[in-house]
């Protein structure tokens, strides 16, 4: 097929002469549904695009979060060999680690119950089964964060 | 149920129940594991007792099977950051995933020694 027949207007020779000019455009169609000054005004909020949009932004450092967490935890210095109370105290000694191990807490945490979020949506039909199960998993999600987080700031070397 | 309406996709969709599979089992590891860690604040041998059982032969399989999980999501996942933030991402994303197989086959065999040698020694003597 030929493109150079076509015209501005779209409309090929065998039509005949184009409806429409520079003079005489063709009427402006407005996309449906789109929000003009006169259609109420929205009742929702943008949550599920801000949802959409952090799974990806956490995603992106929980790569190297995580990864690296495992690194010094099953590979580097001896593997799970060397895991004990002495190496934590080692490792919360520092500011970086304290930070590395809180973002990794909350990132993964709100990454993974937003992602098991979706899951519930899809899977529990029933309003009530979802309604329950959520509020389950924000109970549990809460009560993890707010866990790790005081150990994180409390940990005593001295304990005893 | 109306037959025939069962969606039955190709490499893309196995991806996906992967993703979500892999994604629900760290998820719950990890309430686990903000568990144990905070043991610390019990005593050092409560903590100690605990995590000598991650040192064990048969946990260092799970261990092992958790990186697998872990290689896979974060992998898989920066595919689908791909697919939706680079413009030419849906057109490869075929060949992005097969990408993903092969870093992670790659990783995983890296992973062996470091994550299950020392419960080869212990099984076997050293
Ligand atoms: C089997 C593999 C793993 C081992 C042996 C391990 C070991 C440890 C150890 C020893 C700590 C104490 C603090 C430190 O040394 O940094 C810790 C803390 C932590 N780990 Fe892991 N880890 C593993 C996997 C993971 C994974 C897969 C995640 C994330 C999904 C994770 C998230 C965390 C978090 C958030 C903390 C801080 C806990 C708190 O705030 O109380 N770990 N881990
Ligand atoms: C290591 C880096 C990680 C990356 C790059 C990553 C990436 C992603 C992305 C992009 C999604 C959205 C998928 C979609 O909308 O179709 C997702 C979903 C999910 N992620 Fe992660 N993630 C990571 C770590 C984690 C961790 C540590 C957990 C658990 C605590 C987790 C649990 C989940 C869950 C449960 C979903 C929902 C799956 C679904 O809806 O099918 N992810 N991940």
């Amino acid at each position: 097929m030929s493109t150079s027949e076509s015209t501005a207007s779209g409309i090929g020779p065998v039509e005949g002469a184009s409806l429409y000019s520079v003079d005489n455009p063709a009427p402006v169609i407005e996309p449906p549904r789109k929000r003009t000054r006169k259609s109420p005004k929205s009742t929702r909020g943008n949550f599920e695009m801000a949802a959409w949009l952090f799974m990806r932004l956490s995603g992106v450092v929980l790569v190297v979060l995580v990864i690296g967490h495992l690194l010094i935890q099953l590979v580097l210095d001896g593997g799970v060999s060397k895991i004990g109370f002495a190496f934590v105290a080692g490792r919360w000694a520092s500011p970086f680690w304290q930070v590395w191990d809180l973002l990794m807490l909350w990132l993964a945490m709100l990454h993974g119950a937003n992602g098991l979020r979706t899951v519930i949506n899809d899977y529990a039909e029933r309003a009530n089964t979802r309604l329950w199960l959520k509020g389950l998993l924000y109970t549990a999600t809460v009560f993890t964060i707010l866990l790790g987080t005081l150990v994180i700031f409390t940990f005593d070397p001295n304990i005893r | 149920m109306p037959a025939g309406t069962l969606y039955r996709g190709r490499e893309g969709m196995w991806s996906w129940v992967a993703h979500r599979v892999t994604g629900v089992l760290i998820f719950f590891f990890l309430f686990v594991h903000v568990l144990d860690t905070a043991l610390v604040r019990v005593s050092p041998e409560a903590y100690d007792t605990v995590v000598a059982t991650y040192k064990t032969p048969i946990v260092a399989l799970l261990e092992y099977g958790l990186v697998a999980a872990i290689l896979f999501h974060a992998l898989n996942g920066l595919r689908v950051i791909a697919v939706d933030f680079w413009l030419q991402g849906a057109r490869y994303q075929k060949q992005m995933l097969w990408t993903v197989v092969a870093v992670w086959v790659v990783l995983m065999i890296g992973a062996l020694y470091p994550v299950l040698g020392h419960a080869v020694r212990e099984l076997f003597g050293s």
